[in-house]
């Protein structure tokens, strides 16, 4: 069952062949059996899962079923979920149980998903290797002395290894595509705006999207369609209605614009990666897409204008953090500069407070215009680079990211060197562009991603290149040994 | 860009965390190497470049003013650390 897609499990479960109680039931098993190698959750819902796995059934039984009831999904640990730890992967939040529900959570209950738990994720979404978590780091299901990529490694390891049918993930810089490169699934990005962040734990304000990973472009099509939405909670939300994203897929690509990034293939990019990331470009032009070559010029930049902008925002956004309303408070404070300094210490991991240092210096008095507004300027630069691209072509596509995934602590005592990692993935979060990586050949034995970037509001577009290539080939059909 | 030690301890005081000698040493060279890294941005001439600060250029939308949440003042402060009466409890600040 485990190995079967959404619209599969679906239609299993409106003809009966299993109650979702009984897919539910599975996974919880399947969790139970491999996630002591993975620790891709922080908290498993067993009880919840199998009420609202009851609920499903009760819903397919009166025919008020839709795509996603009764399908088993799990949330990055960044989602609040009432009732249910939301912890952000921090001993800051350890103690906290959120008294209501993020947007894209309400949203997918109500579509009927049945939520198996939270899963593990970079410290307040800050990393991308999954080994800055308080609960640990997870292993990716490839090869589990390897890192499964981050800041949403839990979600991208959980689903690769079939613990559930999809998850939830976040993207501030490359936080769903490049976990989903390094484990081999489908992540979307979408627009700046699309889905609700309300109830969504605040990184960067001006850069976080949430986005579906999962194990085909097709079930990420059924899986945003679901999430996204108008929320009036969230100032960002844009008012424009749902695609029906699966139903848009049926498109061949005779014709379509397709533009090679060039500075996305320059001396950081690892040989092995380069060449998958060609053959899946041909494979495009085999299904009778134009390939052109495209320059963003200023994409060498985005990393650098990264960050200032995503630790300044994180610094503003992480002061609510004080120990006084929620979270943990550190014991027999002397006073309340005290009890602020030493809740904080204590909760925050290393990363955490070199990015919200990093902010606090950039957004101090005289450094304002030095840091964030050159930033914000370049930011500009990068995002004016798209819009002449777009101008040429309907798609941009490159690697996700420029190595497979590498060995645990490889990259943990230079964070610069960790930052890069996110090379090709934060120029399309500066821009607020929607981007995708999808599983094309391996390269030694372990994953590599397609990154698909397309001009706002083209998810479907995104996902219905990624569909096609998927028709065509079984890249994405590729399970991890020991979790098949 | 290199920092010295006190300005760690400058900046992290403005960012309410305490840091111990040792972790400002480290903090030092960590923090020194991404102002390096961002110092890349002073290559590029920005003088006649506008600043991006948010990437679909949209206006904020404003709502009527109304009240619309009601009180759950019990929930919301269930997992405070410390309440008393309603209120959140910090140590004495007026003497």
């Amino acid at each position: 069952m485990h190995d079967k897609s959404i619209a599969e499990l679906s239609a299993g479960l409106k003809a009966g062949e299993y109650s979702s109680v009984e897919l539910t039931r599975h996974f919880l098993d399947r969790i139970a059996a491999h996630d002591g190698q993975l620790n891709s959750f922080i908290t498993v819902t067993e009880a919840g899962a199998l009420a609202q796995a009851e609920a499903a059934d009760a819903r397919i039984k009166a025919g008020e079923a839709g795509p996603l009831t009764g399908i088993p999904i799990a949330h990055k640990d960044i989602f609040c979920t009432r009732g249910v730890r939301t912890s952000c992967a921090s001993k800051m939040l350890d103690p906290f149980v959120a008294p209501y529900d993020a947007t894209v959570v309400t949203n997918l209950a109500a579509a009927g998903v049945v939520m198996l738990g939270k899963t593990n994720m970079d410290e307040f979404a800050m990393g991308s290797s999954n080994e800055t978590s308080f609960y640990g780091p997870v292993s990716n299901p490839w090869d589990t002395d390897r890192v499964p990529g981050g800041s949403s490694g839990g979600s991208a390891a959980a689903v690769a290894a079939r613990l559930c049918v999809a998850a939830t993930g976040t993207d501030t810089g490359g936080s769903i595509r490049q976990p989903a490169s390094y484990c081999g699934i489908t992540g979307l990005k979408p627009t700046y705006g699309r889905v609700s962040r309300y109830g969504m734990i605040a990184f960067a304000s001006s850069l976080d999207q949430a986005g579906p990973m999962t194990r085909s472009a097709e079930d990420a099509a059924l899986l945003l369609t679901g999430m996204s939405g108008f929320d009036p909670k969230d100032s960002t939300s844009i008012e424009r209605p749902v695609e029906d994203y699966a139903a848009a897929l049926g498109k061949d690509l005779k014709g379509l614009k397709v533009g090679v990034v060039k500075e996305f293939f320059g001396d950081g990019l690892d040989g092995g990666v380069a060449g998958s990331v060609q053959a899946a470009i041909d494979a495009l032009k085999k299904l009778g897409a134009e390939v052109v070559e495209v320059s963003l010029p200023n994409s060498g930049l985005s990393v650098p204008a990264y960050y200032v902008v995503a630790p300044a925002e994180c610094s503003s956004n992480l002061s609510r953090m004080d120990g006084v309303r929620f979270g943990h408070r550190c014991e027999d404070s002397k006073d309340l500069m005290d009890l602020y300094e030493r809740s904080r210490s204590e909760g925050f991991g290393d990363e955490v407070k070199r990015r919200i240092l990093i902010g606090t210096y950039a957004l101090s008095a005289g450094y304002y215009d030095a840091y964030y507004l050159k930033a914000q300027k370049i930011r500009r630069l990068i995002s004016d680079d798209f819009k002449r691209a777009f101008e040429q072509v309907d798609v941009l596509v490159g690697p996700a990211a420029p190595d497979t995934a590498f060995v645990k602590g490889a990259k943990s005592d230079d964070p610069v060197a960790m930052y890069l990692s996110d090379i090709y993935t934060i120029a399309v979060n500066l821009a607020g562009l929607p981007g995708m990586s999808v599983p094309v050949v391996p390269a030694g034995g372990l994953p590599v991603g397609l990154q698909i970037i397309g001009n706002y509001f083209e998810e479907g577009r995104l996902l219905n290149v990624a569909h096609q290539l998927q028709l065509a080939t079984d890249w994405h059909q590729a399970a991890p040994a020991g979790f098949a | 860009m290199s920092l010295e030690r006190a300005d760690v301890q400058k900046i992290a005081h403005l960012a309410r965390l305490a840091v111990s000698d040792t972790e400002a040493e480290a903090l030092v060279k960590d923090l020194g190497n991404i102002l390096d890294l961002v110092a890349q941005m002073d290559a590029v001439d920005t003088e006649t470049v506008s600043p991006m600060a948010h990437p679909t250029d949209m206006a904020q939308r404003l709502r009527p003013d109304e009240v619309t949440e009601t009180d759950q003042r019990e929930a919301f402060q269930a997992h405070a650390p410390a309440v008393e009466n309603g209120l959140f409890l910090v140590p004495k600040v007026i003497e």
